[in-house]
């Protein structure tokens, strides 16, 4: 147990929740949809998670509930914005009050019942490496997956035919239209991808990071996650980066103030959302990079002329 | 984003409440600055609250809104609870000191309650419980139980209140081990479980082997938990996030207090102006079982919550130095209340400069 090492783990641990949902709405607005209920798909996975977890006594159940609860919840929305054209912003919004209401329904039983933790790998002898054993062997489950789903989604985005359709629709919907790509199917299929990464981000609060359920366990992370993706310019490994930054600096600014530096806590505490921005608006300062990143429709509802 | 939330609950609340109207029953309220199941500070007033109801029953309609963030959004909600016939409210955090005092000038025939702040009012009483007390025994308990003789406190905002928590705790530790160091990290929130669960990760990675908190999460209890050290219980029981970390809770217990403030105010007794300050001798104030400790630790905690309720132990007595060693109380010397509500600087031992 040596001292860096445990704040690294620390360090991925409050980042992994922000990456995932940030991948995962990061697809989202690639199709063109801006969906600002990550935050509610997000308490609802970690409810979901939570509850599952309890009555099965199993992590993985309680896991796999929380996917599939983000992208049910995440049709809701959909449904709204797709199919019945309605406003993304305004339904974005009301789909995370929902949820946080929701959620808090759902959970009234669970509040102060034990959690169970989703168990860190362990392979004897490579775990128990000095240094960076358990870094890179000794992690929970859902850190895994959260590189292989950024590492999969740069590879979709940037390297497959199904990717470049995905961003066509995002960036002009009525050519992709023009040219018999079903918009409203790849659209729907992101946001529902979007909803199960949020809620598989849930899952990380509710199950690894405090397994416990208490209502609006997601306190703002939904929004930071949102906020990840436009400062990284819609590219996945500068979420990352983005995400383990502000990681780093959260955790960063609780050591500086255990140490006892004298510095004020407000400034430490509004530290990592000023140097994740700096950081983020500094390398995306070619504008006509960053311009040819954003997806041209984003936010705009599609309609299909029959 | 919160504030659309609040909003929205706002509005849901005052159609309840001005529906209800018609009915007999005096009203009273309740503003919540959590969940009424945030296992803390909320959840006990909210015992508090349903204790009332069951002491009083039908004469007594009660409405609790929860969630309502501190700041300018509260006054809104307190406004609402004014308007839609509410004859007492109380307002349950700090922050909503301003907000209250602000209401209670528009709205003379409302009672209002508010509690920990230190402004009153000719319709505004204040109600406050002596947490300083509790603290200092679980200081004292860390102070025997810590082998590195420092110990981790996650502090949530600094106001008065906090600090001579702080305070109250490390002078409890130093009088039974003068060494004894405190280090204290703020999470500038009331209730994040992930944020005050780093902040206990922070604080056990630096050598920490006791953590206590001013936050109202198990988040640190379960950190503590994991790790194999010790915690105590903020506002609640929280044993079952700990059962092997947690030495004790210091419990709020508001529910005698809210059932004979209400039932003062329905027979027009009640009083405005007034500052309740009680503590554990008044019963508003209860220490969980001592578990997870020798039995000369728990003798001693008990011995110390004994001499405080019958008044020959005053945590604050001096001789206590100020942080830069400069003397605040001689010896024998016994802090005045007015000093400990308006608390705003650390006692001697404390590493951390107090952000102003």
């Amino acid at each position: 147990m040596d001292i860096t090492q445990n704040i690294l783990l620390t360090i991925m641990t409050a980042a992994t929740p922000l990456l995932i949902a940030a991948i995962g709405e990061l697809v989202v607005e690639r199709s063109g949809v801006l969906n600002l209920g990550v935050e509610g798909m997000m308490v609802i996975g970690a409810v979901c998670g939570f509850a599952a977890t309890a009555l099965s006594g199993s992590p993985w159940i309680g896991m796999l509930a929380a996917v599939a609860a983000g992208a049910v919840f995440s049709l809701a929305f959909g449904v709204l914005t797709l199919s019945l054209a309605a406003n993304q912003v305004a339904t974005g919004l009301s789909l995370t009050l929902l949820g946080l209401g929701l959620s808090g329904m759902i959970g009234e039983s669970f509040v102060g019942s034990a959690g169970v933790k989703l168990g860190s790998l362990h392979i004897p002898v490579l775990t128990d490496i000095p240094l960076i054993g358990r870094l890179v062997f000794g992690q929970d489950p859902i850190f895994y997956i959260s590189l292989i789903l950024t590492g999969g989604v740069a590879w979709f985005l940037f390297r497959t035919r199904a990717g470049l359709t995905l961003r066509a629709v995002g960036d002009n919907h009525a050519s992709a239209h023009a040219l018999g790509i079903n918009v409203l199917k790849i659209r729907y299929l992101a946001v529902m991808f979007g909803g199960a990464c949020a809620g598989l981000a849930g899952a990380h609060l509710s199950l690894v990071y405090t397994p416990q359920w208490v209502e609006n366990m997601t306190a703002g992370r939904g929004w930071i996650a949102l906020a990840l993706v436009v400062f990284a310019s819609w590219r996945p490994w500068r979420v990352l980066g983005g995400a383990y930054l502000f990681g780093a600096v959260s955790i960063g600014q609780l050591h500086a103030q255990a140490l006892g530096f004298g510095i004020p806590s407000q400034f430490l505490s509004a530290l990592p959302y000023v140097a994740t921005i700096v950081v983020l608006v500094i390398i995306s300062r070619d504008r006509r990079l960053t311009l040819m990143n954003t997806p041209a429709s984003l936010g705009r509802p599609f309609v299909p002329d029959r | 984003m919160k504030k659309i939330v609040f909003a929205l609950a706002a509005t849901f609340a005052a159609t309840a409440a001005t529906s209800a109207l018609a009915a007999d029953p005096y009203k009273a309220c309740f503003i919540y600055v959590g969940s009424k199941t945030d296992g803390g500070w909320t959840q006990a007033h909210e015992i508090g609250r349903q204790y009332a109801q069951e002491k009083l029953g039908d004469k007594v309609e009660m409405v609790a809104l929860e969630n309502v963030p501190e700041g300018p959004d509260a006054e809104r909600a307190i406004e609402r609870f004014a308007r839609s016939g509410c004859g007492i409210i109380f307002t349950t955090s700090f922050g909503f000191m301003d907000q209250t005092l602000a209401i209670a000038a528009k709205f003379p025939d409302v009672k209002f309650e508010h509690a920990t702040g230190y402004k009153t009012a000719p319709n505004v009483t204040t109600y406050n419980a002596r947490f300083y007390e509790g603290r200092y025994i679980i200081g004292q308990i860390a102070g025997k139980m810590s082998k590195t003789g420092v110990a981790g406190y996650i502090a949530s905002f600094p106001i008065p209140e906090v600090v001579m928590g702080i305070n109250g705790f490390l002078t409890g530790a130093r009088s039974v081990n003068p060494d004894f160091k405190l280090k204290v990290v703020w999470v500038n929130s009331w209730f994040d479980a992930g944020k005050e669960a780093d902040a206990a990760k922070a604080l056990i990675d630096q050598g920490v082997d006791i953590i206590t908190q001013h936050t109202d999460s198990t988040g640190p209890m379960q950190v503590a938990e994991e790790r194999g050290i010790k915690a105590f219980g903020q506002a609640f029981d929280q044993i079952k996030a700990g059962p092997t970390a947690q030495l004790t809770a210091i419990e709020d217990t508001w529910g005698p207090y809210y059932e004979k403030q209400i039932a003062a105010a329905m027979d027009g007794t009640w009083k405005g102006g007034e500052s309740s300050w009680d503590g554990l001798k008044d019963g508003i104030l209860t220490m969980a079982e001592y578990t997870n400790m020798p039995d000369d630790v728990k003798a001693m905690a008990e011995a110390t919550e004994a001499g405080i309720k019958d008044g020959s132990i005053h945590p604050f007595t001096g001789p206590i130095n100020k942080q830069d060693g400069t003397v605040w109380l001689k010896d024998g010397e016994v802090s005045d209340d007015g000093t400990l509500l308006g608390m705003n600087f650390y006692v001697e031992g404390v590493d951390d400069k107090l952000p102003q």
